[in-house]
């Protein structure tokens, strides 16, 4: 498959009172047609800003989008008049928010919202933009959608809030989707109902999804790769398999031995990683990672490691091999 | 099993909030069912995981259990003694004997007392050690819950989601408490920081012989963290039982459905999973369906489950369901 989308050394600051903040570090990443990329990260890692960098939407001050390239259809979305991002973020690239009540405008009714970007992108009528609408919402699972349409954002519980933003991000048909913590919000049962529609839809209409989440539980069953996020930085990027079969950076093994398993046999005790995660005011020189680390050696502290090949489609950026405990050769 | 003393015992406790409407005379047009009849205890030194999606009154037993609000009906016995039928000043002693650790670590610590002062606050106001032994005992409490002592003069402000959470537990444990009702203590935190908590609270219970009761949404932290679990929905329990018996076999459609809704870590397991998933959305509690209250999204619901309300009941030695379908 081809690469729809190609993201190089993006990097994004902040300018705050206290510092100059580096949100993002120079991440490059592809993304192919169909696919299922999932980002992992904890708060503040840089995850979210890098999808809102590429998609241009970082305020600015204080942000700034300092360096790299967001390829898409041969134009660089970091480079295209205002215009035209605005086309491409309505119709071919889509988001979805953790919080589905402030992504709505409380004053328009849902019908409405759906149907704007219809009538601005795709130039319908409001006739052809109402009955798309109505169509939308009964693919998403909305009981009597033609009555709903008149509804207001707040007569919609939590999950059909949810489902309402998919509808409107998916009713332009985009090729991808960017799925931003879509269920952190939502009860369990209702996160499930959430997520096997967004696998439907997917099958259905074969749009590319990068699902950003902290939650390494819900990217298992529905990425094809996965890339976790620390300080900024990508700092191990695989196939879903190999990712969780065989982690290669202490990030990430940390991580998945910090959450307890369902289908666990025992009661073991839970590693925690120590420490916090950094707020990064210069460019680290050493690895980012480092002062949490077990692993680590006098070369983590003189060095940051770029990403490097581990294995098939497998890169981490760590000079250690978690196996063996030495260093990479 | 060895028979523990029970430390608390919950018996059909009832709260009702009522719903208001009128300005100038305003009366009562309904209630919100927020617990309705719940019945459990709890042994010394377990941890009974209290489980349920948001809105199911979870949140709202605990408070009730400490008679942070008045419950609308029940009883609760905490060694025996029924705190409902308790007068304020002996509810106060007692009080000492249970704390609470909160959700939102942003919201519990006032911001304008150093965290010092705050894990000081209960020691003073119950006077259990002379004045003079306050400080000593302050940076004991710090450095038990793995902050430095050094910090007791600092601002709630200065510290992460996490060390705040590390604040509140120190604070807990400063009357030196046999009950701790955790209301949801990891869930305002991140992922790696949910594991120090956790350790934690493991460590300080085989320390201190605590006894937990464990208020959570997540499913797969109640199973590690507890000993018992109780799923909870719209106000009633649905099931109780020891974690592993619930686990590996849940007799409710409703556990049955939480636990298949949950996701496990691992591509190899999700591939196979076979999910059932649920309709709809939960009801409202100020007007929940007649008979089971989980019948309007149970795949399994009959003629019967709108008529009657199941009983809880045990079902095999230590196992409770309110199901009519489960034998």
């Amino acid at each position: 498959m081809a690469d729809i989308l190609k993201v190089q050394d993006l990097e994004t600051h902040f300018y705050t009172r206290e510092g100059t903040v580096h949100a993002v570090n120079g991440v490059s990443f592809h993304l192919k047609e169909g696919e299922t990329l999932g980002i992992v990260g904890e708060s503040g890692c840089g995850k979210s800003v890098t999808m809102m960098s590429m998609m241009r939407l970082i305020p600015s001050p204080p942000g700034k989008v300092v360096n790299g390239k967001a390829l898409y259809q041969d134009k660089d979305l970091l480079q295209i008049s205002d215009d035209e991002i605005r086309h491409i973020r309505g119709s071919q690239i889509s988001m979805i928010f953790q919080d589905p009540m402030t992504s709505f405008n409380p004053v328009l009714t849902i019908g409405r919202q759906i149907a704007e970007p219809l009538e601005t992108h795709l130039g319908m009528n409001k006739q052809q933009a109402a009955e798309r609408s109505a169509e939308m919402l009964k693919t998403v699972g909305i009981p009597n959608p033609k009555d709903r349409l008149s509804d207001y954002p707040h007569q919609f519980s939590g999950g059909m809030r949810q489902r309402a933003m998919i509808a409107m991000a998916l009713t332009c048909n985009p090729q991808i989707l960017i799925a931003d913590e879509p269920t952190t919000a939502l009860d369990v049962t209702i996160q499930a109902q959430i997520v096997e529609l967004v696998k439907r839809l997917r099958d259905d209409m074969g749009m590319a999804i990068i699902w950003i989440t902290h939650d390494l539980g819900i990217i298992a069953g529905l990425a094809d790769r996965v890339a976790v996020m620390y300080g900024g930085y990508f700092i191990e990027e695989a196939q879903v398999k190999a990712l969780y079969g065989d982690p290669q950076h202490p990030y990430t093994l940390g991580l998945l031995g910090s959450l307890p398993r369902l289908d666990a046999s025992g009661r073991e005790r839970l590693t925690s990683i120590e420490g916090l995660p950094p707020v990064l005011y210069e460019k680290p020189k050493s690895c980012p990672f480092a002062p949490r680390c077990t692993y680590r050696v006098d070369h983590c502290l003189q060095e940051n490691p770029p990403l490097m090949t581990v294995g098939v489609e497998h890169r981490a950026a760590c000079w250690i091999n978690p196996s063996t405990r030495r260093e990479r050769q | 099993m060895t028979e523990q003393e029970v430390l608390l015992r919950v018996d059909h406790l009832v709260k009702y909030f009522p719903i208001m409407k009128g300005g100038l005379f305003p009366r009562q047009v309904g209630a919100v069912r927020a617990v309705d009849g719940v019945s459990f205890d709890i042994r010394r030194g377990d941890t009974l995981g209290l489980v349920g999606e948001s809105g199911c009154g979870k949140s709202t037993t605990g408070r009730n259990i400490l008679q942070l609000q008045v419950p609308t009906s029940g009883h609760v016995y905490f060694e025996g003694v029924d705190l409902v039928a308790l007068k304020p000043e002996p509810m106060r002693k007692m009080r000492r004997r249970m704390q609470m650790i909160f959700q939102d670590p942003y919201a519990s610590l006032n911001p304008r007392m150093t965290i010092g002062e705050i894990i000081a606050e209960p020691l003073i106001i119950h006077g259990i050690i002379p004045k003079k032994e306050v400080d000593g005992e302050v940076e004991r409490l710090l450095s038990i819950v793995g902050l430095n002592p050094a910090y007791a003069n600092r601002y709630p402000h200065e510290f992460s989601g996490g060390q705040r959470q590390r604040v509140g537990v120190a604070r807990a444990l400063a009357l030196k408490p046999s009950l701790i009702v955790c209301d949801e203590p990891i869930s305002a935190l991140d992922v790696s920081i949910q594991a120090q908590v956790v350790n934690l609270l493991e460590d300080l219970q085989q320390k201190f012989n605590l006894t937990y009761l464990f208020i959570a949404h997540d499913l797969s932290m109640v199973r590690h963290i507890s000993t018992r679990v109780a799923v909870m929905y719209l106000g009633m329990l649905m099931e109780l039982a020891t974690r592993d018996e619930l686990y590996s076999n849940p007799l409710h459609p409703y556990t049955q459905a939480l636990l298949s809704a949950v996701p496990i870590p691992d591509p190899m397991v999700e591939e196979k999973r076979q999910r059932k998933i649920l309709v709809g959305d939960v009801p409202s509690p100020a007007n929940p369906p007649s008979g089971c209250r989980f019948r309007t999204r149970c795949p399994l619901a009959i003629g019967i489950c709108a008529e009657q309300v199941p009983e809880f009941r045990e079902v095999r030695p230590g196992h409770f369901v309110a199901c009519h379908l489960v034998k």
